[in-house]
């Protein structure tokens, strides 16, 4: 434990205020209140409901909701400290955390910046000074040459030094131009000259550095945690290596495969780094180990608490932000490198809104259906949500960190699979709602542009719509886990990159996709079961109590003449292995007079080769809420729904074994384009042909919006007619080319008098666009439209970030 | 041998320490030879029941079932499964109706008729098997058909019909037409039911020829599916062998013809789920026995309900001032009922007058509002709606936007004061609360149909945007402008065009000040001035006071028709 003592340049921290939000936050709050600190929370306008919010004991509104004007603000932030009388900011992590300005501002405010000092942040900050000052403190660095003698053999014999392969790289630039990587000594000139011209005709500048190319590489980062006394010493290493777009989702402690004696190497020389910089708090040194040679190098230090130090906490048995607090108090280290334990193996998983086939592109959307798996002393939930919340679009899609703890790897391993295939997790994008104001929709847009990867820019603010069932990539955490590699501890940052055939899912594979089949064919028949047990339980629940009769009329099984009662469900499904969309699943409920339900799968549409799927009887015993036990052929298991309901669409979720199925249920009928067809002006007439608009009235023309043969949306404002005191605005029946429109303004016009016409349907008049150019989010280059079909949807394609893929979206949404 | 054991039985448990004085003994012996023999013979008896029923539950054989599927239409077992409430029970009438009554099989003599429960309530629904002899009616039928009446009117049972079927069977005409209780019995049971207050209602699922478009055009309220569902006297065959016109099915006697144009039918269903759905919504809104306050002993006020979906302080910036803009009343409506859910009533035809049913404050109610000019089919539309309310008693809200009937020769030839007479006919006599709230213009014999101040309403309201006077200012100096230069020529006296300029002007300025919601109110021409954002919670209590007396029957005078 901590000495009391105190350095006696600050009083003791009292009151702490989080310049963060969402888990860290709260997580930050959670140990506070244990030390009995108050804690002051900060929220952008995007906040004033959030969890981190409510857990705190004040919380003050710095902004609005983009970062750069609240969570980034840093004298709002400051004001907000001095305001509430706080003497300490945490700055989590992100956001303003490695801020040496920020640092240097909270010091010369007088408040106590809970973290390094901002030297040390600014020293480590920069990339090519630190390399300079670990390099001086004799920290390995990758092996290369970043001299300026740039002839060809003196290169070539730095480049025998270093030892091949070897990478190649301009000084100047970026974006992988004019890099090459040689694998061995005869490939050198013709690699270097090549580079040498690419380089000068991308950057004007022909200079090249030369560096050791590592193969396979892990990442590799030591917890080092300093106090103000000089001490420093570091938690073990974590192992970061699984990340996806350089962003880590898998980390554990200790590092597989690891010996002591290097353990403890490397912990020493973190600690070297540490000291080379006068560091205290907590920081993080991070490594790139090459797996062929066991060499190790240096690659930067983060000066913060990371996210993934709960996995260290987990193997050590401490609390870092407790000692964040003690040492930003001005307490020394309560252990000693010795005395730091290193017990059992931890495991933590980042859990997105994210859509993983689509590039693990961020999603954002309102959390329908939150249920994360329970928390025990071996797995820790960190979280800044609550069901009901929105994952914003303006900050990390992050919803949660899952951590758990074994008493070796495989123990843990077999814990975070468990715990995966048991957290529920559903969103749902409900924009309509959300925003209004067109501004806002356009931002909004940009969210829905992530799911389907488009963005038109000739978009009106008028649309409403809503996609449920946003993706999480918790399905592909748990591939992920069982991958026999990763169980292997076989990890090195290529992974996701090495085994994408496993991880990710083939769209042809005819196995699989059949597999997969028929595991939503037993969700299905889960669900159906489930479902029909709800509802006999609501129906009788509805009921007012004391009319026995009346529930007569709701006992189970329900009664039949001489029949069994039987029906059908239809619920649509998306198979993911199989590119063609969904598909509908028909099932037929047949209720047994002992109260059981027999449910047969009828077919699957479209076909997809014969049903494997036999009738099965079921017994379903509800447990309360969403949770329900299904019993069949003497096998019990434990099944979780969820459903969600948006105009004709009930999405239903089903949680059964290691499945998550998702299901939707219509009414039957794609309601979507012909209701519109009700809300249409009905001045057509039978004896005129579709697309003839007539006056609905005689009137007075006020107003003529559109010019004769322009191309007119479905709905556009056409010409404005005055009578009865009342302007009517004749539309555009649906989209085309406005025909034979002559009527002027100031011209009386008789009831029934053709107007105009359209002139073509929509589809020709879309199938116009083809070609024109897209732009897409994320990257911002063009695509190009290269198709739409008869059921309006849309294939786009770019050659960017997606590698060409073909991006397909609903037309009817974005038109 | 008793075997009866008393601690198993209910009733001692239910009763406890007393006495079961009226306990019947067994009085059975279980293992008597006629115990057993009798049990092997009804064993017998029933496969034999069982056999004949699963013929009749196959309906019109293969082939017919699969010419049904393949016009994506259910089978009418199938059709009633899912207009009641899922996994309830359903009892049957009349299984082995038609049993070999005739050379031809007649499966359930091709009609199901039993009772079931929609959203609580119990029903009897009649559904034609389209699959058995093209639905139409034998003898057998017709009086399956007038059993299931004969129940649903001691029962009081609102009547659901499942209309498919191809009318009479013609062969057999003399003995399915003309007598007491034949076909015409049918719809002679329909109207006595409808004026007693049991609704009728028709979903159109298939077609309905000559007799048999009776019974949509009979109904209370009707639902037809687009494709499948058809309702003329003769269908096309017969139209052109009598007139020689040649016309599509579908253009004919079509969803879209009939919702939009006739009106003969009133809700429009996209394929037959949709309509079955309809059709459960309808039940929903039904609140016929509002009169004992509970149906079927459910509560006819839902305890528990939900907000508008949209934010009520919206109605702020919906109405404009400038009250030449027409705007979507729907959008008031969304902002005021219950989770912004509105059933609406003939949707597609007379378009600028919206009606339909929704829920305040889990009350439910009619809402009639303006969304244009009255035209003959508004008000028609109007009238209609507001008869299906009085007899369930569901209190009535007019949101009055309106500038007036429809003028000029085609509206008056087509009858346009007679049709406005009907709604106003209709208002004046309906016993139900009514509630009227002015958003806009409040002009001329509108503001009559509209249930204005003269029609006694319960309470009305205004909006600060609402103007009320007998026509639009510009329009009364016209036609004062014009009586004026006729006397003055006949006095022989110049009138200058600055002079009528200015006396339009002064006309004008009287309209405009005597058409302020100020002058109304101040006048007591109604019950206030509200922020459209109170909408709600005004018509919430307005509600809540207007509903306290107990239910009248509404009488009509003669409508002119």
């Amino acid at each position: 434990s901590f000495s009391a003592s105190s350095d006696g340049k600050n009083p003791c921290i009292e009151k702490i205020l989080i310049a963060n939000r969402g888990e860290i936050a709260c997580r930050i709050m959670r140990t506070a209140k244990r030390l009995g600190i108050r804690t002051v929370a900060v929220y952008s306008d995007a906040d004033s409901e959030s969890l981190h919010v409510k857990s705190a004991d004040e919380a003050i509104r710095i902004g609005p909701p983009p970062a750069r004007l609240s969570y980034l603000n840093a004298s709002a932030i400051i004001q907000a400290a001095i305001g509430t009388n706080s003497q300490a900011i945490h700055p989590g992590y992100g956001f303003l955390s490695e801020s040496a300005e920020f640092a240097q501002l909270c010091e010369s405010e007088g408040l106590t910046f809970i973290g390094p000092p901002a030297s040390a942040i600014r020293d480590m900050g920069d990339k090519s000074a630190s390399k300079r000052i670990m390099g001086a403190a004799g920290v390995p660095l990758v092996p290369g040459y970043h001299g300026s003698e740039q002839d060809i053999d003196f290169m070539k014999l730095e480049a025998d030094k270093i030892g091949y392969p070897i990478l190649i790289k301009p000084t100047h630039g970026g974006g992988g131009k004019g890099m090459r990587i040689v694998q061995g000594p005869d490939e050198f000139v013709e690699s270097f000259l090549s580079a040498q011209r690419e380089a000068a005709a991308s950057f004007g500048i022909n200079t090249i550095l030369l560096e050791k190319y590592i193969t396979q590489p892990r990442h590799i980062e030591v917890q080092i945690f300093g106090d103000k006394h000089g001490n420093v010493l570091h938690l073990y290493e974590r192992d970061c290596s699984v990340q996806r777009r350089h962003q880590k989702i898998i980390e554990e402690a200790p590092a597989p495969d690891v010996i002591d004696d290097f353990r403890s190497h490397l912990g020493e020389t973190a600690v070297s780094a540490a000291k080379a910089v006068s560091y205290h708090n907590a920081g993080t040194v991070e490594f790139i180990m090459d797996t062929v040679s066991g060499q190790f190098y240096f690659m930067e230090m983060n000066t913060r608490l990371q996210v993934e130090h709960p996995v260290t906490e987990m193997i050590v048995g401490q609390d870092l932000v407790e000692w964040q607090i003690r040492v930003a108090n001005g307490e020394p280290l309560p252990l000693s490198q010795l005395q730091v334990p290193l017990k059992g193996h931890a495991f933590e998983a980042r859990i997105y809104a994210e859509n993983v086939l689509k590039g693990f592109l961020p999603a954002a959307g309102v959390l329908h259906h939150y249920c994360p798996v329970p928390a025990s002393p071996t797995v820790r939930v960190e979280t800044g949500v609550e069901q009901g919340d929105t994952v914003s679009m303006h900050y990390d899609p992050m919803i949660a960190k899952l951590v758990v703890w074994g008493e070796n790897r495989n123990a843990a391993l077999v814990k975070l699979k468990d715990c995966l295939s048991k957290f529920q997790v559903y969103l749902v994008l409900d924009f309509h709602q959300q925003y209004i104001g067109k501004e806002e929709i356009n931002v909004a847009y940009h969210i829905e542009v992530s799911q389907i990867s488009i963005l038109i820019q000739s978009l009106d603010a008028t649309m409403s719509f809503q996609v449920a069932g946003l993706p999480t990539n918790i399905n592909f955490l748990q591939r992920l886990a069982n991958h026999w590699a990763f169980e292997k501890g076989q990890v090195e940052t290529h992974f996701i990159e090495h085994f994408k055939n496993d991880l990710f899912v083939d769209p042809c594979n005819e196995i699989l996709g059949k597999e997969a089949y028929n595991a939503a064919s037993l969700g299905a028949t889960l669900l159906a079961a489930c479902i029909c047990k709800k509802e006999q339980l609501a129906s009788k629940e509805s009921l007012p109590a004391g009319n026995s009769l009346l529930s007569l009329w709701y006992a189970h099984p329900p009664f039949r003449v001489h029949h069994f009662a039987r029906r059908t469900m239809e619920l649509k499904w998306d198979n993911e292995y199989d590119s063609r969309g969904s598909k509908l699943l028909k099932l037929a409920i047949t209720y047994q007079p002992e109260g059981n339900y027999l449910i047969e799968v009828l077919y699957m549409y479209p076909q997809t080769g014969d049903s494997d799927f036999p009738g099965m009887e079921l017994k379903v015993v509800h447990l309360g809420h969403h949770d329900f036990r299904v019993e069949a052929d003497g096998l019990s298991m434990d099944v979780s729904l969820a459903a969600y309901s948006k105009g004709h669409t009930r999405h239903i979720h089903i949680w059964h074994g290691l499945h998550h199925h998702h299901f939707r249920q219509t009414m039957g009928l794609e309601l979507s384009n012909d209701d519109k067809s009700q809300d249409k002006p009905s001045f057509e007439i039978a004896s005129h042909s579709r697309g003839t608009v007539v006056a609905p009235m005689a009137g007075l023309v006020v107003k003529v919006l559109v010019k004769d043969g322009m191309r007119v949306e479905e709905g556009h404002p056409i010409l404005v007619l005055e009578a009865m005191k009342m302007e009517h605005v004749v539309k555009a029946p649906c989209a085309g080319f406005v025909h034979g429109l002559q009527v002027t303004a100031g011209q009386q016009v008789f009831d029934s008098v053709v107007l105009f016409s359209i002139k073509v349907s929509l589809l020709h008049s879309t199938r116009n666009a083809i070609g024109q150019k897209f732009t897409f989010r994320m990257n911002s280059t063009g695509g190009s439209l290269v198709n739409i079909n008869p059921k309006l949807s849309l294939t786009l394609s770019s050659n960017n970030l997606w590698q060409s893929t073909e991006v397909t979206c609903i037309a009817a949404l974005l038109w | 041998a008793t075997s009866s054991i008393p601690w198993r039985n209910p009733i001692w448990v239910l009763q406890g320490r007393d006495f079961c004085l009226g306990v019947l003994p067994d009085g059975v012996d279980r293992s008597s030879d006629a115990f057993l023999r009798n049990s092997k013979a009804m064993e017998g008896f029933i496969s034999q029941l069982q056999t004949h029923i699963d013929k009749v539950l196959g309906g019109g054989g293969l082939e017919a079932v699969r010419r049904n599927r393949s016009r994506n239409k259910l089978l009418p077992r199938e059709r009633i499964d899912r207009l009641i409430d899922p996994g309830s029970s359903f009892l049957e009438l009349s299984q082995l109706a038609g049993h070999e009554l005739y050379e031809e099989s007649l499966p359930s003599g091709g009609i199901i008729t039993g009772i079931g429960a929609v959203h609580g309530r119990l029903c009897m629904f009649v559904a034609n098997d389209p699959t058995v002899k093209g639905g139409t009616y034998y003898p057998i039928t017709v009086k399956k058909h007038l059993r299931a009446q004969e129940i649903a009117t001691q029962c009081k049972l609102p009547c659901i019909y499942l209309v498919d079927s191809g009318g009479a069977n013609l062969p057999r005409q003399a003995d399915v037409f003309p007598d007491r209780d034949n076909f015409g019995r049918i719809f002679y049971n329909q109207a006595q039911m409808s004026a007693e207050g049991i609704p009728q209602i028709a979903l159109v699922l298939g077609s309905c020829t000559a007799g048999g478009a009776y019974i949509p055009a009979m109904a209370d309220e009707s639902v037809i599916v687009k494709g499948n569902g058809t309702i003329f006297l003769a269908g096309p065959p017969l139209v052109k062998a009598a007139t020689g016109e040649e016309v599509s099915a579908e253009d004919l006697g079509g969803a879209t013809m009939h919702c939009k144009i006739s009106g003969v039918s009133d809700h429009f269903a996209e394929d037959e789920i949709h309509g079955l759905a309809i059709g459960r919504n309808i039940v929903k809104n039904l609140y016929m026995a509002g009169k004992h306050g509970m149906m079927d002993g459910l509560p006819n006020i839902i305890p528990t309900y939900k907000d508008p979906l949209y934010d009520v302080k919206e109605l702020r910036s919906i109405a404009p001032t400038d009250q030449k803009q027409p705007f979507d009343i729907r959008s008031v409506i969304a902002r005021i009922v219950d989770g912004s859910e509105f059933d609406e009533f003939k949707k597609l035809y007379g378009t600028t007058l919206v009606t339909g049913f929704a829920r305040i404050s889990g009350q439910v109610v009619g809402i009639i509002g303006n969304n244009g000019i009255l035209f003959t089919e508004s008000a028609l539309k109007g009238t209609h709606f507001i008869e299906l309310c009085a007899q369930r008693n569901i209190p009535l809200i007019f949101l009055q936007n309106i500038t007036g009937f429809m003028v000029g020769s085609r509206s008056e030839a087509n009858g346009i004061a007679k049709a406005g007479a009907k709604m106003v006919m209709a208002v004046s006599c309906a016993k139900v609360p009514k509630i009227t709230i002015i958003v806009g213009g409040s002009f001329g014999a509108g503001n009559y149909g509209m249930c204005g101040r003269a029609y006694s309403p319960n309470f009305l309201f205004l909006w600060p945007t609402a103007r009320i006077s007998v026509m639009g200012g510009p329009q009364a100096a016209g036609v004062l402008a014009q009586i004026e230069r006729s006397n003055k020529k006949r006095q022989g006296v110049e009138w200058t065009q600055e002079e009528e300029e200015n006396f339009k002007g002064r006309v004008v300025e009287a309209y405009e000040r005597e058409g302020s919601p100020y002058y109304a109110t101040a006048r007591l021409w109604d019950d206030g001035i509200i922020d459209p954002a109170d909408t709600r919670k005004v018509l919430g209590l307005c509600l809540s006071v207007s509903m306290k007396p107990a239910p009248e029957d509404t009488k009509y005078g003669v409508f002119r028709m």
